[in-house]
Order: C-alpha cells, then sequence, then structure tokens
C-alpha cells in the first residue's frame, strides 16, 4: 500500500481527490474479476439512472459499454486464451483535458485488467467528470466494493513536475492519452524498470467510400451514412484522432454519389451542427492558408461554411498533414486501393469505410506491408472507443502473463 | 496605374463623411474591382486565393461579392503587392510573445497615403489646424525605425498632425505628472490632442492620476484613443466608464475612440458625439453571420473591413476576428453619413475538442 498524502512524499497539498484518499493498494487482481465486473456495470447502471444523461451522448456512449452484457462478452473472449494472467499492479493514467469521457474509459481498461489505477483528470471543469465520480463514490461507500477503494484513485492537480514525477516513479505501467505534445512531457519522468507506457500519440484517420455504391444507395441508407459520417467527423470538430480528414473514392467513380454524399453529410450539418463564428473564421483561415501554401489543392466546394471540401491532384506522402477542422474535408478520387499504400505511414489510425468490402480492405493491409491504419471500422464507428485501440490490445499490455507448466 | 494617383485624388475635395450610400456604392464598385484586379496581378498568394475561390472577372462586382481576406493570413503569409526594393516602411502588428504577428509592407505612396488619410479624418474632430499632441505612451515605443510595431506606427501617423509632441509616459512607463502640468499649462488657451491606445490611457494615465494626490487640468483637450476593449473588458471597463473616468481625473471631456487595425491603418473608424463608429469615405464595414452571408443592421456579425487604402498589400477587404453590429447608415443622428456601428468584441475563441492536447491544463 502506498499513501499519497505521506509527508515524507511532499506532494500531497497540490493534489485533489476526486475519488479516492490517497491511499493506493498495489496489489493486482485476476482480469475481469467478478468484484470489477460487477462495479463497471453497475456504474452503467447508475448513469442510466441520472436525471440529466440524455444530454450528454459521450455519457450514454459510456454507460451502454460498460453494461454487464458487453463486459461478459469481453470476458469470454479474453479467458479464451489459456494463459493465467494477472494485473500489473498500478496504472498512472494521464487523460487529456477535451474529451470528457477518455478518463473513464481509461479507468475501466486499467480494473479490468486488474489494476489499481490513479488517473489525473484536467483541472479544468467537465461536467461529465463530476457526474461519473460522482456514481463512482457512491458505489465505493457500498461495504461491496470495499476491496475496489483503494483501486481507484481520480486526481487533479495544477501541472507540477513533483507530482507527475512521483506517480511516474511508483506506477508499473503508464497510460499518456493527449498526443505527441503531452508525451513527450510525460517521458522526460522516468519509470521503473519493469514499468510500461502505453501512449497514444497524434495520428490520422481517413474514410474510403464507393461512390458507385452511393449512387444507388436508397434515401434511407444514405441518411444513414451521412448522419454516421457526420458523428464520426464532426462530433470533435474532426480533432479527434479517428476522425477522418480526408476521403478517398473507391470503385467505379460516379460524380452524382459523390455529390449526394456531400450533399447528405450537408444537410446534417445543417441541422445539428453548431458553426461559430470563431469556428467559420478558423476554417476559412485554414483553406486559404492551405491553398497558398499547396498547388496539390485544385477546386474547393464550400457548402454555407457547413462543410467545404476539397479536391486535391494527387497522392503524396504528406497526405497526413492535410488536416480538416469544424467540416472541412479533403476528396481524391482513387484508381485502386492499393495507390494509399504508398502514402500510408504510421501515422495513420482509423479507415472508416462504406460500400467496400471489408475483405479488400484486409488483403490491401497485408499485401502491401503498410506501416499504418490500426483500425477499419464501418463509417460510423470511427469514435467508438473499445479494448482494442490505437493498435494495442489494451487489458493484455496492462496485465502480466503467468506462464504455468 | 490609374487609382494609383486617382483614388484619393477623386475624393481629396469631398466631405470625408459627405458621401451617400448610392454616391458611395457607384464610387466603391468600380475602385473596389480595380483594386481586386491590382493585387491579383501584383501579389501571387492573393492571386492564388481568388483563384481557389474561383473569382469572376468577367463582371463587375458590388461591394457584398469583393472576396475577404482573413486578418490572420497576414500573420501566416508576408503578403506584398510591390517588389522588395519599394517597400520604405514594414509595420508589425503588437502581440505578445510566441504570438504571431501581422507584418504589412507599405511603399512610399501607401504609407502616404495612410498619414493624408488619417489628417482628414482627425481633422474633422480637431479642425484644420494642426495642434500640440500629448501622447500617452513612452519614446521607447518607436526605438526600432525599420520594424514598426502597431503602437509606434499609430503613434509616428498621428504625430504628424502634430505641431509639437510630448510622450506623457517615461521609458519606464510611468507617468511624469510635472511633464503633462508643464505641457497643458504651455498650451492653455489652444486646443491640444491626447492620443493613445485604450489601454495604455487606462493603465497608465489613469490609474496613476486616481493614485497621485495631485491633478491635473486638461479642460481644453481632445482625447482620441483605440487600439481594442479585450484588457478593459476583463476588468468590466466599457466605453461610458472609461470616458466618465477620464473626464474626472483630467477633466478631458471630448473624448473619442476608434477602431482601426494595423492591416488598414489610416482608414480608421472614429467615434462620433452619439458614441457611434463612423464609415469615412476611404472605408467600409459589413458585418457577416457565420456563414458569410450579410447581417441586417442591429444583428451583430463577424466585422469586414473595407478600406480603398492599400495598395502595397491586398489589405483593402479583411474579415476580422471581432464581432460589431451595424446600427444604420446615413441617418446618425450626428450627422455624417456613411454607416454606424459598434464594435462588440473579439468572436470567442473556441473549446478545443479531441484527442490532441497539452498535459499542461
Amino acid at each position: 500500500m502506498i499513501h499519497l498524502k505521506d509527508s515524507n512524499l511532499k506532494i500531497d497539498q497540490k493534489i485533489t481527490y476526486l475519488v479516492g484518499d490517497g491511499s493506493v493498494s498495489n496489489k493486482a487482481i485476476a482480469p475481469y474479476s467478478d468484484i470489477v465486473c460487477e462495479f463497471l456495470a453497475d456504474i452503467s447502471i447508475s448513469l442510466k439512472k441520472k436525471n440529466d444523461i440524455s444530454n450528454y451522448p459521450d455519457l450514454i456512449a459510456f454507460s451502454f459499454w460498460c453494461r454487464k452484457a458487453n463486459l461478459s462478452i469481453l470476458k469470454k473472449k479474453f479467458y479464451q486464451t489459456s494463459h493465467i494472467r494477472m494485473g500489473r499492479g498500478i496504472i498512472f493514467h494521464v487523460s487529456p483535458s477535451n474529451v470528457p469521457v477518455n478518463f473513464a474509459f481509461s479507468l475501466c481498461f486499467g480494473l479490468l485488467a486488474g489494476n489499481s489505477n490513479i488517473v489525473r483528470v484536467s483541472s479544468k471543469y467537465m461536467s461529465q467528470v463530476e457526474i461519473i465520480c460522482e456514481v463512482i463514490n457512491a458505489l465505493l461507500n457500498q461495504p461491496r466494493y470495499l476491496a475496489l477503494k483503494d483501486h481507484i484513485s481520480i486526481v487533479q492537480y495544477e501541472y507540477s513536475d513533483r507530482v507527475t514525477s512521483l506517480l511516474s516513479s511508483l506506477c508499473d505501467a503508464r497510460i499518456i492519452w493527449g498526443g505527441d505534445k503531452t508525451i513527450q512531457d510525460i517521458r522526460q519522468f522516468p519509470i521503473a524498470p519493469r514499468c510500461i507506457d502505453i501512449a497514444f500519440s497524434d495520428r490520422y484517420s481517413i474514410s474510403v467510400l464507393d461512390s458507385h455504391t452511393i449512387e444507388k444507395i436508397t434515401p434511407q441508407e444514405i441518411s444513414k451514412l451521412a448522419a454516421d459520417f457526420y458523428n464520426d467527423a464532426y462530433t470533435m470538430d474532426q480533432n479527434a484522432c479517428s476522425s477522418p480528414h480526408i476521403v478517398f473514392w473507391h470503385g467505379n467513380p460516379s460524380l452524382k454519389g459523390k455529390e449526394r454524399f456531400w450533399n447528405a453529410v450537408y444537410e446534417v450539418a445543417a441541422i445539428k451542427y453548431e458553426l461559430t463564428e470563431i469556428k467559420a473564421v478558423d476554417k476559412y483561415s485554414k483553406l486559404l492558408d492551405e491553398s497558398i501554401r499547396d498547388s496539390n489543392i485544385i477546386k474547393v466546394v464550400n457548402m454555407e461554411n457547413l462543410l467545404i471540401y476539397v479536391e486535391i491532384k494527387e497522392l503524396n506522402k504528406n497526405l497526413h498533414q492535410y488536416r480538416g477542422i469544424n467540416g472541412l474535408f479533403y476528396s481524391f478520387e482513387l484508381k485502386e486501393i492499393n495507390d494509399l499504400a504508398d502514402i500510408v505511414n504510421n501515422k495513420y489510425q482509423t479507415l472508416t469505410y462504406y460500400g467496400v468490402d471489408k475483405k479488400i480492405l484486409e488483403n490491401f493491409i497485408i499485401e502491401n506491408n503498410v506501416s499504418g491504419i490500426d483500425r477499419i471500422v464501418p463509417v460510423g464507428r470511427a469514435l467508438d472507443m473499445d479494448i482494442i485501440w490505437d493498435g494495442y490490445d489494451i487489458i493484455s499490455y496492462l496485465s502480466r502473463i503467468v506462464d504455468i507448466k | 496605374m490609374k487609382y494609383d494617383k486617382g483614388f484619393i485624388d477623386e475624393l481629396k475635395n469631398v466631405p470625408v463623411f459627405s458621401l451617400t450610400m448610392r454616391e458611395k456604392r457607384e464610387i466603391y464598385v468600380r475602385l473596389m474591382n480595380e483594386l481586386v484586379s491590382h493585387h491579383y496581378s501584383k501579389c501571387a498568394e492573393y492571386k492564388r486565393v481568388l483563384d481557389i475561390l474561383e473569382y469572376d472577372f468577367s463582371v463587375k462586382h458590388d461591394l457584398a461579392n469583393i472576396p475577404f481576406i482573413p486578418a490572420r493570413l497576414f500573420k501566416l503569409h508576408r503578403l506584398s503587392s510591390i517588389v522588395d526594393s519599394d517597400i520604405v516602411k514594414t509595420i508589425v502588428s503588437s502581440g505578445t510573445s510566441g504570438q504571431s504577428r501581422s507584418t504589412i509592407v507599405l511603399d512610399r505612396k501607401n504609407s502616404l497615403n495612410q498619414i493624408r488619410v488619417l489628417a482628414r479624418i482627425i481633422s474633422s474632430i480637431t479642425g484644420k489646424k494642426r495642434i500640440p499632441m500629448l501622447v500617452i505612451d513612452s519614446p521607447a515605443v518607436l526605438k526600432d525605425r525599420d520594424m514598426f510595431s502597431a503602437r509606434g506606427a499609430g503613434i509616428l501617423g498621428f504625430s504628424m498632425l502634430a505641431t509639437k509632441v510630448e510622450y506623457a509616459l517615461n521609458t519606464d512607463m510611468e507617468l511624469d505628472i510635472n511633464k503633462v502640468k508643464k505641457f497643458s499649462e504651455k498650451y492653455q488657451n489652444e486646443p491640444i490632442l491626447v492620443f493613445g491606445f485604450t489601454y495604455m490611457i487606462w493603465e497608465y494615465f489613469h490609474k496613476a492620476l486616481s493614485e497621485s494626490t495631485k491633478s491635473i487640468n486638461l479642460e481644453n483637450a481632445i482625447m482620441i484613443h483605440g487600439g481594442g476593449w479585450k484588457k478593459l473588458i476583463d476588468q468590466s471597463v466599457d466605453n461610458s466608464t472609461f470616458k466618465s473616468e477620464i473626464k474626472k481625473i483630467s477633466g478631458i471631456r471630448s473624448i473619442y475612440n476608434y477602431y482601426g487595425m494595423v492591416e488598414q491603418s489610416g482608414s480608421i473608424f472614429i467615434e462620433c458625439d452619439r458614441g457611434y463608429l463612423h464609415t469615412s469615405i476611404y472605408s467600409d464595414v459589413i458585418m457577416r453571420r457565420n456563414d458569410f452571408t450579410i447581417c441586417d443592421n442591429n444583428e451583430t456579425g463577424i466585422i469586414q473591413v473595407i478600406s480603398l487604402l492599400p495598395t502595397s498589400y491586398p489589405g483593402h477587404s479583411i474579415l476580422t476576428e471581432d464581432s460589431g453590429v451595424i446600427i444604420g447608415e446615413d441617418d446618425c443622428s450626428c450627422g455624417k453619413n456613411g454607416k454606424y456601428f459598434l464594435v462588440t468584441g473579439r468572436i470567442k475563441s473556441a473549446e478545443v475538442r479531441g484527442c490532441s492536447d497539452t498535459f499542461k491544463r
């Protein structure tokens, strides 16, 4: 047991405990333990009962993910392998300040893998963080979850080298969300020899759509596709690492299909997207700035600032630098899927697809020895967080194998 | 190029707040289309922007359809419509360290036109005769003569209109009350101009005087100030508070705010007796919604500023990051023609969403 309030550590005055009291167990438990699964399922139930939950699509998604039925499926899959596993010990999570529910997923991953957790959340107020911590605290006060009490600390502290350094030195695994800059900041602080880092760096994501298929689908199907694409892209203003920036058109090119797609997405954005003045100016500035810098941009279609798409002339190795924002997309017609092999590097994370056979995409990855793309999911699921993320099997990473022969 | 000599000449005998909507429209459609063509042929970046926006040169565009460049583009690119050997001045916007700054290049003609137009606008308040000026700033701002800060450029521009210039602050930004007293006593029988940046006046003139036991009397002075309200709004100081406070500590009753930016120096928008900012014959203003359609009067939007002056850089039509509201046109009770409007603040910076962010928050 470690006590963060131990005066010898000289850090406590800087830490605010949203959950926990500074006692951190270093006792690992087996992955998917009954107590953890029940606890998370109870979080799911408690969240669902919250009155204002409907205002938070991210909380709904989180609560849906940690429901009992899903955890049972994950547990079953996990135990199909023959190895015995245990948690690593203490996990130090550094969560991002601008995806409110991210810290909760990270915590769940740590718990499911059988660990004790110290989660640093941003000092910035976020109502989702408050709601989840309230739910967790209420559950931890129940006698049956007493054993988990010292396995969950959710803390806030103003940026402090001393605290980060201490937490880094005492953990057995460190999870760093927040991209390249954060990783660079946190990696300055050494970890113990046996400790591992999981770092989620800046990534880039794309879509592959079949325009010929899109031309033919029913009005219901196109509406669904557009709403799904909207969710992937606009929910986080295209700042999420798995939100698409370029749409690659695959298959028999159909101008009608392409235009039908953009119009449909525009219609969703017109209803749902809150385009503020600053977002419009940011987008317009970025468009003109990039046009000046880059002759690869050949045509711009601006749909009332809500959706702007930019046709690019040719594929090149710098395409991952084309970052859209607030509904600014790049568009390119592929001759064949294998053309992507030359440009995909390890910056590429998620490929969302529609109207393209999954098998073709799978073959594309294997046959071309591509170094990037860790996720291939249908349009609409780009933001679905899960235990496999960014190329990691997170539960396996956060646990150790006990090899018994 | 006929507008090079022509456009200022064309307006030189026209009173600066005289043109009606219809008269102005006739002149602006002609001159703005010419300015667009001029910059298109001289500035490669501007040409690229218009090409990508598919600007149509086969028709004459109404003012509403003249393309606008986001002010931010001047921070990201050095936009010039002249050859480097013609540059006589480079103005760099003030900005705290770490922020990128706008760079504006001026040739002799553009630079002179700025001063001419500024003089015409200011003299509508101070009269045709040049008068002594008290600058509420430190002479240290003018140190670097090759790279003017926007503050320095503003002071220098106004200095051209004065018979005598005195700086109220020393190099440590402290108010020299004795110097100010001497200055006001020396010119007690004639009008003087007190010029400075809104925030500087508040921070170094108002605060120093309200904390001092000494008092000054600048009853016969006219104060002209600009540069933005951001820092004052943070302290809950608005225009009317500013006026009454300044009057209380210095006796100055005639106080005029102006709205202007380094990208359109010279053709500033100055406040009238009714408290509204006015376009002159050299400038115009349009408020735009977030889809860039044009706002109705009394509807707040993003401010687009238009000026006939910029010839050495494509700053004739700029989308600012300020928001404002047009109250009316040609019917302000102050008697001036032109649009009259209010600046309501900066457009709010967006809350960044997404996975990538810095840990230090």
